[in-house]
């Protein structure tokens, strides 16, 4: 059966070409494009991906004028469903700012922008976006972003921690994160943010594939379930 | 003529016109041309046209003699930027510009400006953006204001480039004392677009509209394109009022809105508003098409109440597009920039007229002939040195001793370790060098992008030498050639094209006008030599300064943008060393196999200035054939999958090479040095037409029978290989690779965090 998923493109979107090549090259089927003015996203959809890029340009603050876009709501409602919503880099900022995850992607602890490859260390293998890592696997992810350095209260980060919300650790703290992490999963488990770019590990001309799994992670347990 | 209150101007004085930086002679030929006295809207036009940054004036006559063809160009210089065919239908577009002085005098907005007017004019022409790249020059690391400027502008080409989503693959980046006062900032953009889907800047089509869209028009930048134009004086800072403000979100928007309308066929001509904004864009468009253009101004967006049309023509406002629309299209392009929240608004028609008319509140504010506008234009045949008078003048002399290395690790820490060798990660990270998900390398010899689903890709390299253009335009003008040559050839990719950015200093001197005409002929012959023309390009003089004290001129810096294919990216070359016991060889031109010391170049090395602390001597002969040979013969290794690491030898020497391949491929290797040399020449010389290979042992035999094959023409016989050592072990020279790794990271690590 076909994998049907949606990419949401918000103006300053500029990874959602990437992240549809992905989807596309991992699942078998094209994505559809939604316009982030659109009010509702198609029906019966598998998962729904937030691409990476400068919505609004960064302005105001990343991600929080695309968090009331007119779609958001109706990701929202999805998610609710327990759709599963996967936010990269920009996307993870939007899913934050529309309280879909909790905490805050701040700007860079060394104050400039970094690109690089990020080493990661898996830290949940169970959910629905990771369970094709082991648990504690290292894996290449690209990083590139300004407002990465995610933040929340204590109590929330032994919270994220303690009911296995952490999904992903940066090795070498590469934005001043908070206890070094990169990608967090809501209650239910069935949203994803994070600031590296599994889109761009897919390929083995990007340099290494270990964003592939996570793509065949989400396939797989559509196919499972 | 009628005009409105803020066009009449008391009678154009003498000063009004030395304040648009026309010269009395050049007023005469406006007066010439129009027949009459200008008011002040035509006045402020015809200055920025007749600017030399819009005009070129002082180059033109010797910008024709640069070879500009090929079968495979499709548009060379004249258009918005340079065209090639790319096979399969498919063309790469690309083009440098220059934005020095708006960034020394506010390095982010300066740099970000100049990544979104050169994005602007690869989109213009129908192209998506693929990648960006830049050619930077700082001055001394230690004058008080260079790290400021250092940060401002790497951080303003990576907020534009990074936002619009263009990654940044490849670049270049040197320190010299010669631009303290005055920083050099080059940016280049190459584009992909459908080779029967170029579009052109031709107003044709008698009644057709003209439309304005993108962001609205303010006050910010006029007169840039005049001072990009003159010598910086002591209140370079006075000047930031001309600097423009860049909304690289509005580009992206910008960028999509214009590919969706391309999309469609209801263009006829676009062009987009750069230096000297409105004013340009219109003369341009006008003057392509033979046509004449109404404008009312009345329909110009403005972000300010009260703008009169003389500041409407003379913003360079950015992120604005001007185009020409088939009739009746209007309403489905309006729906198109609406949907991406731009301004959309019909500011005129073409005309049969061949006259730029101006409307403003109902009255004519300007009406200027077009042919006469171009016709009269200044063209200046500058006086210049011969070859001769400029060495003499320039006191270049071959080395009177040479110097020999006695501690050739040392050496070799102590270049890694200088500015101009030093681990550029601290700039290149704060770019976004992987969007798009095409980028295939960065960091090497050129930066590769895949041309999106294909198993194409695009080498793009940047490429000069100033101080080897300043010690021998003639030569340095070929070497910036070959060099960007080698790095294309050196991934694998066949060189196609290139876009050259002319920096200079003031053309009024003849010095510098030499360095300007001889290193232009040096380009010339190379590129024809080379099969390599030039495309596109950008001239920018009167780089001096009295800022820092004295009117110091900064180096002569032809930069290159070299652009290359590579038919199918799996055989794509990378610098690091990839495996215990690969052979290594030094690829050069026969008489290294067959020595002959007195060839060997140390003068103008890095080595001599890092080590000895002498800026002298004689900058390296380029020998074209040898050049192209090299150049040949290493396509064909990697090619056939014979080689696993090839890296071009400039900057440094072998010895630099060697450390870049190692530290690279975080492997050692074990290399001998050569009876025949001494162990500066062979180490640290910086001959020409070079490489260093790598070969699998497993590869030997197949490596053995191509090069017995011989070479496919009779210069690559000049070419030859000598076996220098083999991958291996975790040092370099004596060094180990974590010394190297220090000494390469230190310069900036110590510098920014400082």
């Amino acid at each position: 059966m076909a994998f049907r998923s949606a990419v949401v493109t918000f103006p300053g979107s500029n990874c959602d070409r990437d992240m549809a090549v992905a989807l596309e090259q991992v699942s078998g089927t094209a994505p559809k494009r939604v316009w982030h003015g659109d009010a509702e996203l198609p029906e019966g959809l598998d998962f729904v991906a937030l691409p990476g890029g400068f919505s609004y340009g960064d302005y105001l603050r990343s991600g929080s004028m695309a968090a009331n876009s007119p779609i958001m709501r109706s990701v929202k409602r999805a998610a609710e469903r327990g759709v599963p919503v996967l936010g990269v880099c920009n996307g993870f900022q939007v899913l934050a700012e529309a309280g879909l995850l909790p905490g805050a992607l701040m700007r860079n602890a060394q104050i400039t922008f970094v690109c690089r490859d990020a080493t990661l260390r898996v830290e949940n293998a169970q959910s629905l976006f990771t369970s094709g890592y082991e648990a504690g696997q290292e894996i290449v992810i690209p990083v590139a972003h300004h407002d990465g350095n995610y933040f929340a209260d204590d109590e929330t980060l032994d919270r994220l921690e303690g009911e296995g919300r952490v999904a992903f650790r940066y090795l070498e703290n590469c934005n001043g994160s908070a206890r070094d992490i990169a990608g967090v999963l809501n209650a239910a488990g069935n949203v994803l943010g994070m600031m590296p770019h599994p889109e761009r590990a897919i390929d083995p001309a990007h340099g290494g594939t270990d964003g592939r799994a996570l793509f065949e992670s989400a396939v797989r347990s559509l196919v499972d379930a | 003529m009628p005009n409105t209150a803020d066009t009449i101007t008391p009678k154009i004085t003498d000063e009004i016109v030395a304040q648009h930086g026309l010269s009395p002679e050049e007023y005469e030929r406006v007066l010439h041309a129009l027949g009459r006295e200008p008011n002040l809207v035509e006045l402020g036009i015809f200055s920025v046209m007749w600017s030399e940054h819009c005009s070129y004036k002082s180059s033109r006559l010797h910008l024709k003699k640069l070879p500009t063809e090929a079968e495979w160009v499709i548009c060379g210089p004249g258009e918005n930027a340079g065209v090639i065919d790319i096979g399969d239908g498919q063309a790469a577009i690309f083009k440098m510009e220059s934005h020095n002085h708006p960034s020394y005098i506010e390095p982010y907005q300066g740099a970000a400006t100049g990544v979104g007017g050169i994005l602007r004019d690869v989109f213009t022409m129908g192209a998506r953006p693929v990648a960006n790249a830049n050619a930077l020059r700082f001055g001394r690391p230690d004058h008080p204001k260079m790290k400021h400027l250092v940060q401002g502008v790497v951080a303003g080409i990576g907020g534009y480039g990074n936002c619009v989503g263009v990654p940044t693959v490849a670049g270049e980046t040197n320190f010299h004392p010669a631009y303290d006062g005055n920083i050099l900032v080059n940016a280049m953009t190459v584009g992909v677009a459908d080779a029967d889907k170029i579009f052109y800047s031709a107003a044709t089509g008698v009644g057709n509209p003209i439309v304005y869209v993108g962001s609205k028009t303010g006050r910010d930048g006029i007169h840039g394109a005049t001072m990009a134009s003159t010598d910086f004086e002591e209140d370079a800072e006075a000047k930031r009022p001309t600097v423009q403000v860049g909304d690289p979100f509005t580009e992206k928007l910008l960028i999509e809105a214009c590919l969706e309308l391309m999309a469609t066929d209801a263009i006829v001509a676009i062009q987009d508003m750069g230096a000297a904004g409105l004013t340009s864009s219109s003369v341009e468009m006008a003057t392509n098409g033979k046509a004449g253009i109404r404008l009312d101004m009345d329909q110009v967006p403005c972000r300010e109440e009260g703008m009169t049309p003389y500041e409407m023509m003379l913003s360079e406002s950015q992120e604005r597009m001007l185009m020409v629309l088939k009739p009746g299209k209007e309403e489905m392009a309006a729906k198109i920039f609406e949907k991406w929240e731009l301004d959309f608004a019909v500011i005129g028609e073409v005309t049969d007229t061949q006259h730029m008319v101006l409307e403003f509140g109902g009255e004519v504010v300007c009406d200027i002939p077009l042919g006469p506008l171009a016709a009269d234009a200044p063209e200046y045949d500058r006086p210049y040195l011969s070859r001769a008078e400029y060495t003499e003048w320039a006191g270049i002399k071959p080395m009177a001793n040479r110097p020999d290395s006695d501690d050739v690790r040392g050496d070799l820490l102590k270049l890694l370790a200088s500015p101009n060798l030093a681990s550029k990660r601290w700039i290149s990270e704060q770019y976004d060098s992987q969007v798009g998900a095409d980028t295939l390398q960065t960091g090497g010899d050129a930066g590769v992008v895949r041309v999106h689903g294909t198993k194409k890709a695009l080498a793009i390299s940047t490429d000069c030498t100033p101080r080897y253009v300043h010690a021998d335009p003639y030569e340095g003008g070929k070497q910036a050639i070959a060099e960007a040559y080698r790095n294309l050839c050196a991934v694998g990719a066949r060189p196609l094209a290139v876009t050259n950015c002319l920096n200079f200093a003031n053309p009024q001197r003849p010095e510098i006008m030499a360095q300007f005409v001889h290193a232009l002929e040096g380009m010339g012959d190379a590129c024809r030599a080379l099969d390599f023309p030039i495309v596109s390009g950008n001239v920018s003089l009167y780089n001096e300064s009295k800022a820092t004290g004295g009117g110091s001129a900064i180096l002569p810096t032809p930069a290159i943008g070299g652009v290359g294919i590579i038919a199918d990216y799996d055989a794509m070359a990378t610098m690091p060393f990839k495996s215990e016991g690969d052979a290594i060889y030094l690829v050069a031109p026969e008489f290294w196999s067959r020595p002959d010391p007195t060839r060997s170049h140390l003068g103008k090395s890095l080595w001599l200035s890092v080590v000895h602390g002498r800026d002298e001597g004689r900058a390296p002969p380029v020998d074209l054939a040898a050049e192209r040979g090299a150049g040949q013969i290493v396509r064909r290794l990697i090619e056939e999958g014979v080689v696993n690491a090839v890296h071009d030898i400039s900057d440094g020497g072998l010895a630099v090479a060697l450390a870049e391949m190692a530290l690279g491929g975080n492997r050692g290797a074990d290399v001998r040095a050569s009876d025949d040399y001494t162990p500066a020449q062979w180490w640290f010389g910086e001959d020409q037409a070079r490489y260093v290979i790598t070969v699998p042992a497993d590869k030997v035999d197949a490596f053995n029978r191509l090069v017995a094959e011989g070479p496919e023409t009779d210069e690559a016989e000049w070419v030859g290989f000598h076996r220098i050592g083999t991958v291996g072990g975790d040092s370099l020279l004596g060094a180990s690779l974590e010394d190297l790794r220090e000494a390469h990271r230190s310069f900036f690590r110590d510098w920014m965090e400082a």
